[in-house]
């Protein structure tokens, strides 16, 4: 008995010398995160149904979006952040944006790809850039709040996009021109509230800056976007 | 067996006591596989390993329990020649796996070397903007030149967004690839390019300026250009862009021109130095704004018409083009067609 006891106070003695080489630490690393979850849950959420874990995420998205809509000086967008609403949002706004008049003619209309390129990118440039001037926000949190507040300018997509099917003229234009302009600044306003805080206070303009410049392209990019004919 | 599950249930693993209870056949395995590699029998990693020689270890594990742990090493290089492969495989995915995690983890960690290049007040970026379009006569001694990246890096990205503009507002068509990378591609080459270009000169004729204030200045020097673009993009008239060109987008090479010529000893040196840089950026602006601008875009767009027959286009493309004189002899030259 005594023999196997020590064999199994040690599981994973062996696993060093079968495939991965020994000057890994690998044990320490993998008994972490078991105990730890184990014990912080207190229950398992391995065998509830799918549809709980679907619907608690959907719930957590959801109450990030009216954080966003509605920009109180809440911690609850950084704290738990995620990346399925940026997701969501920007696959909502790349197919919106999709069957312009530009597209079909393969004239560099913006294509899906572009779409999240400029997305991702842009947020990733602007965190980088943030965390450059000094910012104390973590990457993450960053770019799920980036991400979140494209929220206003998705809605004006799709408000641009029942406008436009009244046809295009100047009433549609000025109209348009009203919609983006105002989920602009409400995207802007919205990500500045929540990561201002995390900056030191006399360079905020210095971040804001980049950050005006990314929700302009997008909005730019969604005024002036026109229907295939 | 109870005695080894009692064991198991006071360790720290006890997220994995399910799976093993359940495995009853696996559980006796465990018990006769005493030695030390037999505690990857459950593990994934070793799996496709394990697969491979698990029926010559249930066999042969009952003599080798009783043997010194020393003997280990030998006997896993008996081993080794049956499970090579499956250790070859996890061992390359795992050293793939971390030089790529240890890459990723560098590069983010390196920001804080970086960060010393980005230490401006708003103040500081201001006062740099309005500087870059006032050259200083001052040669014989070296003018200040900032080393910071925050200014040059956001007037590229103003640039790449500018052009941007312009090229929709002038409906550029791009074959492969698309605009957005069209447009960063232009900016960032041009920044980085003509920066390490200039370096290279200036190391040859041997100017005191280092990398970082070349950047620095080449970037503020591109505070110039943006605003001629963003201006004459939006509004088409020739005469406004030429003499916002040769002023603004003069004073902005000027500027750079005297910093240069106040690091640099000679004539020569001087003349090659200034001349290539000014030449570049007085053309730069000039090719960005025809290359991506409305009427030639619209004129190469019809000269080429691959699309439609000649004729549909002239009644299409006419009432636009008889804007300006340019479209008016376009209108004339399809219409002999």
């Amino acid at each position: 008995l005594v023999v196997i006891h020590i064999n199994i106070v040690r599981p994973f003695a062996g696993l060093s010398d079968v495939s991965i080489s020994e000057d890994v630490p690998v044990e320490g690393d993998i008994s972490v995160p078991v105990a730890a979850s184990v014990t912080e849950d207190g229950f398992s959420t391995l065998d509830e149904p799918v549809k709980e874990t679907v619907l608690r995420d959907l719930r957590a998205v959801g109450s990030k979006f009216v954080h966003v809509l509605y920009p109180r000086r809440s911690s609850a967008l950084l704290r738990d952040w995620d990346l399925w609403g940026p997701l969501l949002l920007c696959v909502t706004l790349a197919l919106l944006l999709q069957g312009g008049e530009a597209d079909s003619e393969d004239r560099g209309g913006p294509q899906f790809a572009e779409v999240f390129v400029i997305i991702w990118f842009g947020s990733i440039i602007i965190t980088l850039n943030s965390k450059l001037l000094g910012g104390t926000i973590s990457f993450f949190q960053s770019l799920c709040v980036l991400g979140y507040c494209i929220l206003p300018l998705t809605v004006a997509m799709a408000v641009c996009r029942l406008v436009l099917l009244g046809g295009s003229s100047t009433v549609s234009f000025a109209v348009r021109l009203v919609v983006v302009s105002a989920s602009f600044g409400w995207s802007t306003f919205a990500s500045t509230a929540f990561l201002a805080d995390s900056q030191p206070p006399n360079r905020k303009a210095l971040v804001v800056y980049p950050v005006f410049l990314f929700y302009f392209v997008i909005g730019w990019m969604i005024l002036t976007f026109a229907p295939s004919q | 067996m109870s005695s080894v599950s009692e064991n198991r249930s006071s360790e720290p693993w006890s997220g994995f006591e399910e799976n093993l209870i359940q495995g009853g056949g696996s559980a006796v395995i465990d018990m006769e596989n005493m030695d030390d590699t037999s505690g990857s029998s459950f593990e994934d990693v070793g799996e496709m390993h394990q697969r491979m020689n698990e029926d010559e270890e249930v066999n042969g594990e009952q003599d080798e329990e009783q043997e010194d742990p020393n003997q280990d090493g030998e006997f896993l290089g008996m081993k080794a020649f049956k499970g090579q492969l499956g250790r070859q495989v996890a061992d390359e995915v795992w050293q793939a796996g971390k030089r790529q995690a240890s890459k990723a983890f560098n590069l983010y960690a390196n920001i804080d070397i970086l960060r010393p290049y980005f230490d401006v007040e708003p103040i500081q970026v201001r006062s740099r903007l309005i500087e870059s379009l006032i050259p200083v006569r001052m040669v014989n001694f070296p003018q200040k030149v900032a080393g910071e990246l925050y200014g040059p890096l956001m007037l590229v990205f103003t640039l790449v967004a500018i052009l941007l503009h312009g090229m929709k507002t002038s409906g550029t068509i791009i074959r492969e690839g698309t605009l957005m990378g069209t447009a960063i591609g232009t900016c960032f080459g041009y920044w980085l390019g003509v920066s390490s270009f200039i370096y290279f000169l200036s190391y040859l004729v041997n100017a005191q300026i280092t990398m970082l204030q070349m950047l620095s200045l080449l970037g503020y020097g591109l505070f110039g250009p943006c605003l001629v673009l963003l201006v004459t993009y939006n509004i088409h008239f020739h005469f406004l862009f030429y003499a916002l060109w040769l002023l603004i987008g003069g004073l902005s090479t000027l500027r750079m021109v005297a910093v240069l010529l106040s690091r640099t000893v000679g004539q020569t040196p001087r003349l090659l130095l200034c001349g290539v840089l000014s030449l570049l950026h007085m053309s730069f602006l000039l090719y960005l704004h025809f290359n991506y601008h409305q009427i030639i875009e619209g004129l190469l767009d019809s000269l080429e018409g691959p699309h439609l027959s000649p004729i549909q286009r002239v009644a299409r493309d006419v009432p636009e083009l008889t804007l300006n004189v340019t479209g008016r002899s376009l209108s004339l030259l399809l219409g002999n067609q």
